[in-house]
């Protein structure tokens, strides 16, 4: 993995800060050309990862670096999945097997499953769970994908409610269909690592909150700092910047002091912040 | 260890439950809902024991908790009988459809000496709890005027058929959407002596409302508007604000930030500034144990067994009395609505024209 991947929360209105904020950036951005130019901009300046939701929106940037594949034979995407709002709209709406039955590429699966006595099988789960990511992954055909991620709300339900086999479910899927590595955003990374570990999922890729102020990193600070110490796994550090409450420089240097860090995944609207995050790493975080 | 059931497994049921059963204090002994696929899925992966019979679970399951989130149609009775088994009730909002109801279960769950607690989950947000703290400080001076607001794409054509379309049921934007920004106008300026200007409209809905809009009035001459819409689809989630006028500035709150205006600084406040006064959720937000989907949701849940594990069953914050305060003004709302406005001789109230009736209406009826 990179050092650096850009993320997409500055594209779709999403800002822990401001709604205000968050409505101009949505306004800002869109026109498809406008998130386009920004990527463009990154990938200029040698941020070439570029981790992002399956918001529908995203097929339309997926279709441009699929028309041009010699200006964008370095770029990847990481997806996430699922763009968590579409399901929870649906679930309103529909109530929970409507909106599965929506999202389902084929309702016989479901339907035949659902007629067997209201009961699913464990097939039908793992079932489901596949089509559901194949669905997903549709508009990815043809990308480099290395890298797949379920995002956080989906990873913490089955974490809280104790569903960790889906985890693993996940994993077997996503490698074997795509030949990725299987990542997991939380924001419980230390419990999360331990239920990847029951799993037997090695050296898993695990994205969280990891930022000087404890912003969001739940278990506390101590235990993100003991299991980013003590136990063998690929982490990424999102909101590092913690909303902009941490200025950049003090932001940066303190996470590239933290051991066993991969990655740092993080969003800009400009290329002048996008350079002036670059150089604060490869200052910071020499090779 | 508390020992805690979860009643009902929808959207709101299935997140208490994967938040509850994270709790390093809490046992989730068993979970009851009627469809037969979710409990299931969650038996044979989690291994909690599963009932579609709550009067079963209540008589086979030793619990000392409970969490309902049935539609609001149900609350009443199982509430009941959960404090009639002498279980600490946590209950989803709204709380009682019919104001009596919820009247006689709060009494009950005073006279046992029980914690009950209802998911108004705003008043753990910390920059709505900013707001608390502000007007207690007296940072506004006197207030004149509350404009409370909720926006979100829930209802985006006219169809759907869950129990949250129907208003029987507790659903639609009131109960939904506008319980909110009305709990937090009770929290912050107390019970209203009247409403009016009640408006309860369909954009998409057949049997329910899409847009709310309201004035509640206040001893004093203190006024509170509520505008809220379901049905917006420029907000990307539901998005709640609060705008307080007072004799010394003006407060304006949304989940993310409380910005603060103030005329003259008060020796209550002496951290502030003349002038503007912000702060935002990443200073405001306490931690909690286990994050899902917003802090004030794993925050609520704390609270809750925090209280039994204190014994502290009377004046909790979102305490069955308080939301009945709620229950109570969304019920002065309809009667309102349904009044309707003064209109000058010979002018005829406006008529919705009828939707045409969508599949499931003319499937089940009305």
């Amino acid at each position: 993995m990179d050092r650096l991947l850009f993320g997409d929360n500055q594209f779709f209105g999403v800002n822990h800060m401001s709604e205000e904020k968050a409505r101009a950036q949505s306004m800002r951005f869109q026109d498809i050309q406008a998130v386009i130019d920004v990527l463009d901009n990154a990938y200029d300046e040698g941020v070439k990862t570029f981790m992002c939701t399956t918001h529908d929106r995203i097929a339309l940037v997926c279709d441009h670096m699929r028309a041009d594949p010699e200006r964008y034979k370095d770029f990847h995407f990481y997806p996430c999945m699922p763009y968590a709002h579409k399901y929870a709209n649906a679930v309103t709406e529909d109530g929970m097997i409507g909106a599965l039955k929506r999202f389902m590429p084929d309702e016989g699966l479901i339907n035949a499953a659902l007629r067997g006595g209201m009961s699913l099988a464990k097939k039908d789960i793992e079932g489901i769970t596949t089509l559901l990511v194949d669905a997903e992954m549709k508009m990815f055909a043809g990308l480099s994908t290395p890298v797949i991620f379920l995002q956080n709300v989906v990873v913490d339900l089955l974490l809280g409610l104790g569903f960790k086999e889906a985890f693993r479910i996940f994993a077997d899927h996503v490698k074997k269909r795509y030949n990725a590595e299987p990542g997991f955003i939380t924001m419980n990374m230390p419990m999360l690592l331990d239920a990847l570990e029951e799993q037997g999922i090695e050296n898993p890729i695990v994205c969280s909150n990891i930022n000087k102020i404890g912003f969001r990193m739940c278990g506390g600070f101590e235990a993100y700092e003991q299991t980013l110490k003590t136990k063998k796994f690929r982490a990424i550090a999102m909101s590092v910047y913690a909303s902009g409450a941490i200025p950049p420089k003090e932001a940066i240097e303190w996470v590239c002091q933290q051991p066993n860090i991969e990655s740092i995944v993080f969003g800009a609207s400009s290329r002048g912040n996008i350079r002036n995050t670059k150089e604060l790493v490869d200052r910071y975080w020499p090779k | 260890m508390i020992r805690l059931a979860v009643v009902g497994l929808g959207k709101m049921g299935l997140s208490h439950h994967a938040m509850i059963n994270a709790h390093p204090g809490v046992k989730v002994a068993a979970v009851c809902d009627t469809t037969g696929y979710v409990l299931d899925v969650l038996n044979k992966y989690t291994g909690v024991q599963t009932f579609t019979d709550f009067e079963a679970m209540l008589r086979d399951v030793a619990l000392d908790a409970i969490i309902i989130a049935t539609p609001s149609s149900m609350h009443a009775q199982m509430v009941k009988a959960a404090l009639e088994k002498g279980l600490h009730v946590f209950c989803e909002k709204p709380f009682c459809l019919d104001t009596a109801e919820g009247e006689e279960v709060t009494r009950i769950a005073n006279e046992k000496g029980l914690v009950s607690q209802v998911g108004y989950h705003y008043r753990f947000v910390g920059a709505f709890q900013e707001v608390k703290r502000l007007l207690d400080a007296g940072a506004i001076g006197t207030i004149t005027h509350v404009l409370a607001e909720a926006y979100g794409p829930v209802v985006l054509k006219p169809k759907g058929g869950t129990w949250r379309t129907q208003r029987a049921h507790g659903g639609g934007c009131l109960y939904d959407y506008a319980a909110h920004p009305l709990n937090l106008v009770n929290w912050y300026l107390g019970m209203p002596i009247g409403v009016g200007g009640s408006v309860l409209n369909s954009i998409f809905s057949q049997e329910t409302d899409d847009e709310v809009f309201g004035t509640l009035y206040y001893e004093g001459g203190q006024s509170a508007q509520i505008s809220v819409n379901w049905s917006d689809e420029s907000y990307r989630k539901m998005s709640t604000k609060i705008t307080i006028w007072g004799t010394n500035g003006r407060i304006y709150a949304d989940r993310q930030e409380c910005q603060v205006f103030l005329r003259e600084v008060p020796e209550s406040l002496p951290d502030f500034q003349k002038g503007w006064n912000v702060r935002y959720t990443t200073d405001l937000t306490e931690p909690v144990w286990f994050y899902l989907r917003g802090e004030e949701y794993s925050a609520q849940l704390d609270y809750f067994v925090r209280c039994i594990e204190a014994g502290n069953g009377s004046d909790n914050v979102n305490s069955f009395a308080s939301a009945s305060e709620t229950d109570k003004v969304i019920s002065m709302m309809i009667a309102d609505a349904e009044q309707g406005a003064s209109f000058a001789s010979g002018a005829a109230q406006p008529v919705v024209a009828k939707q045409k009736k969508g599949l499931m209406t003319s499937l089940f009826g009305r």
